[in-house]
């Protein structure tokens, strides 16, 4: 019983962070209906934003008997999970506009730009420009400048090109068009998280102080899980609050409803679904950050892959578009796996999570709590 | 009477051509260089049978790496394991020669494609309650699943793989030879499909499959046939990929590989089988050619893809065909869509 509620503790805290990055998924879904396949490589790059900060930005104290150290660095950690919120979100505001907007809406003139930058990033990579972070922020910087020259540069370059191709391509907005951009998407930030922060598996140390609290029947429970469970709550709370009482989240929810009718009652679908990447990538990047600084895992460029795509899992679960659903999806997929992750049945973890899913699909096509849409004809 | 001398003509030609061709080719070109022409080959398999079932039935499926891991799993199994318990019994299954290399890799075959396919109308049971992105995502679930089992079975090495598998399709130079008439056989079917009256409810299932269920159309018996026949395919790439390499493992037939192959439909052009191959070639062979970048390479690969995407989104050939001899009958229009 013991070992039961231990497994169950820590499966409700793997499945809040699975939740977090769920919750991105179904917004971009229930607004796009895409799967944006990239969303997991946020959730790397929020871990990478944690590690850097906590390695090489922030003055990051030692810990020791020091109550006044102690306090900073809790301060800190707070610091560096808005720091990776803000970035990852920006991200994802990127990932909208650079590949996913003119999949929608066409190539236009100001994609120009951003396909400038496209291209003077592996131009500033060739030429060494962005030294490895660790090398210190200040030649990093350089070498951002270094390569936003060179993007704006070669945008008005190809203004006239992106404008012949425009005029050329034929939309034809099919779903698995947009996956494969997705996917594109996807292996553009795990092969430049690749170069940009090297192959090596990186590793948070300890920052902030732990400590095991014993509650009934001698079932153990850590502070970082509690703050794990806290912070996603939190999380959770608020974009509720955004998603049913703002005015940008009545806007999310008409985009979900119909597309075509929010457009025609005067919203700006695009800036909409812009804050809806936002918000995706911030919830992305605390899971990120939160499993980097707390849960001590090793970070690799490739380590959002798997956590991803069973977040995703967990979406479709619930029912893709649905943010309680997200949640309770990611609940049931993090138990899931602790269970058989303690279990003898150990290896066999990361199948769980695709059992589940095609049992689930079977039976409740649309998700545990998704809507069952009749077709008319 | 005539057609049928013409065929027969044409199948022999084929054969002694793609025999001369391996002969020829095995002997003149770079180790290196054949390795990339048969990994095209075995590729080219993969997209075009993909793109019967994603784009000619329009089911949308992204899991082919598990018909291929099964597929070349069974056919391995059969040369390392099942062969040595009954040669003792039946001892002109004995390999070495040439002829006891071709039974034993058509048995291989066999049995693989049998599997796959089995496989195939498994996963193709789904298809009759899910749609659209609910399908893709079951089917990308079932590969998993499978690459996790491949992972935990140890009487085929776990996740080290099987290794010293017989390179049975090498023996007598005829490597090129079995890929490439598999690529043949996957192309022609494909052709022949789409040009034949039963290939005109396949696509009319991909257009619209309420309309054509009310016309009378079996839906159920072509999503499942697609995906049988589809997965068979992939299945006998397994194993003449298995054969080639000597040894798998279960990392060839992870997440990675279902989404290149998924790629290269999309890319081609869903629906387009000349698009598939030119695209599976573009697709195995530009990371090579990339090489010279080194680090960059991959990089360049995604944007390239993501370029792609945008600038051409129906893909490098949309619908359209290369050497489809229109001969006896019209092709099925497929351009004007229903509303």
């Amino acid at each position: 019983m013991r070992i039961f509620i231990q497994q169950l503790i820590f499966g409700i805290q793997l499945g809040s962070l699975y939740a977090l990055i769920a919750l991105g998924y179904t917004m971009v879904y229930g607004v796009l209906s895409l799967i944006n396949f990239a969303h997991g490589d946020v959730y790397m790059v929020g871990a990478y934003i944690g590690f850097y900060a906590c390695t090489y930005w922030l003055p990051f104290q030692r810990l020791s008997a020091d109550p006044h150290a102690t306090v900073m660095n809790i301060i800190l950690a707070v610091v560096v999970l808005l720091l990776s919120m803000l970035l990852c979100g920006v991200l994802g505001v990127v990932i909208e506009r650079f590949a996913y907007r003119p999949l929608r809406n066409g190539l236009g003139i100001t994609d120009a730009h951003f396909w400038g930058f496209a291209i003077a990033l592996p131009v500033a990579f060739h030429f060494h420009l962005f030294h490895r972070l660790s090398d210190g922020a200040g030649r990093f910087l350089f070498g951002i400048m270094w390569f936003l020259l060179i993007g704006m540069i070669v945008g008005y370059a190809l203004r006239p090109v992106i404008r012949w191709i425009s005029l050329r391509t034929v939309l034809s907005p099919s779903r698995l068009n947009a996956l494969i951009t997705a996917i594109g998407v996807s292996l553009l930030l795990e092969n430049g998280g690749w170069l940009v922060f090297g192959p090596n598996p990186e590793f948070i140390g300890t920052m902030v102080p732990e400590k095991n609290f014993k509650i009934l029947g001698g079932v153990i429970i850590n502070s970082s899980q509690l703050a794990i469970l806290v912070i996603s709550l939190l999380l959770m709370l608020i974009l509720r609050h955004i998603v049913l009482y703002t005015r940008t989240g009545k806007a999310m929810r008409a985009i979900s409803h119909d597309i075509d009718a929010a457009k025609m009652m005067g919203i700006n679908t695009d800036q909409v679904i812009s804050v809806t990447f936002a918000i995706g990538g911030a919830l992305a990047g605390a899971g990120g950050m939160m499993v980097g600084v707390l849960t001590h895992v090793q970070i690799t460029p490739l380590f959002g892959l798997l956590p991803g795509i069973k977040a995703f899992v967990a979406a479709v679960i619930g029912g893709p578009g649905n943010i309680p659903g997200a949640v309770l999806g990611g609940i049931i997929m993090g138990v899931a796996e602790a269970f058989v992750g303690g279990s003898s049945f150990s290896t066999y973890r990361d199948a769980i999570a695709f059992t589940i899913l095609i049992i689930i699909l079977l039976v409740r096509p649309a998700g545990l709590l998704g809507r069952n849409v009749t077709e008319k004809v | 009477m005539r057609i049928l001398m013409l065929r027969v003509i044409a199948i022999l030609v084929t054969f002694i051509g793609l025999y001369m061709l391996s002969q020829f080719v095995t002997y003149q070109m770079d180790p290196y260089y054949f390795q990339v022409l048969i990994e095209c080959g075995v590729y080219i398999i993969l997209a075009v049978s993909l793109n019967l079932i994603n784009g000619i039935t329009g089911q949308f499926s992204i899991g082919h790496a598990g018909f291929f891991a099964v597929g070349a799993y069974v056919g391995a199994a059969w040369t390392m394991i099942w062969q040595p318990m009954v040669v003792e019994r039946y001892s002109f299954l004995q390999m070495g020669t040439l002829h006891g290399d071709i039974l034993n890799l058509l048995i291989a075959l066999i049995l693989g494609m049998t599997s796959a396919g089995m496989a195939g109308f498994v996963v193709g049971l789904p298809s009759l309650r899910l749609r659209g992105d609910y399908l893709a995502i079951a089917t990308l679930g079932f590969a998993e699943v499978i690459y996790v089992l491949l992972l935990n079975i140890n009487s085929v090495g776990g996740a080290r793989g099987l290794n010293g598998i017989p390179t049975l399709i090498s023996s007598g130079n005829l490597a090129l030879f079995w890929v490439f008439l598999f690529v043949i056989i996957s192309i022609v079917l494909s052709r022949n499909i789409m040009q034949s009256v039963r290939g005109l409810t396949w696509l009319s299932v991909r257009e619209d499959e309420i309309a054509a269920d009310a016309m009378g159309v079996d839906t159920t018996k072509v999503k499942v046939t697609a995906f049988v026949i589809g997965s068979a395919l992939a299945g006998a790439a397994g194993v003449l990929y298995a054969h080639f390499l000597t040894g798998i493992s279960p990392d060839i037939f992870s997440m990675n590989t279902s989404i290149l192959i998924t790629t290269m439909v999309v890319l081609g052009g869903s629906g387009s089988v000349t698009g598939s191959v030119i695209a599976a070639i573009v697709l195995i062979v530009l990371p090579e050619v990339l090489r010279f970048l080194k680090n960059d390479r991959m990089v360049i690969y995604s944007v390239l893809l993501i370029v792609m995407m945008l600038t051409r989104p129906q893909g490098i050939f949309g619908t359209k065909e290369i050497g489809f001899p229109k001969w006896r009958r019209k092709q099925p229009k497929t351009e004007g869509r229903s509303a």
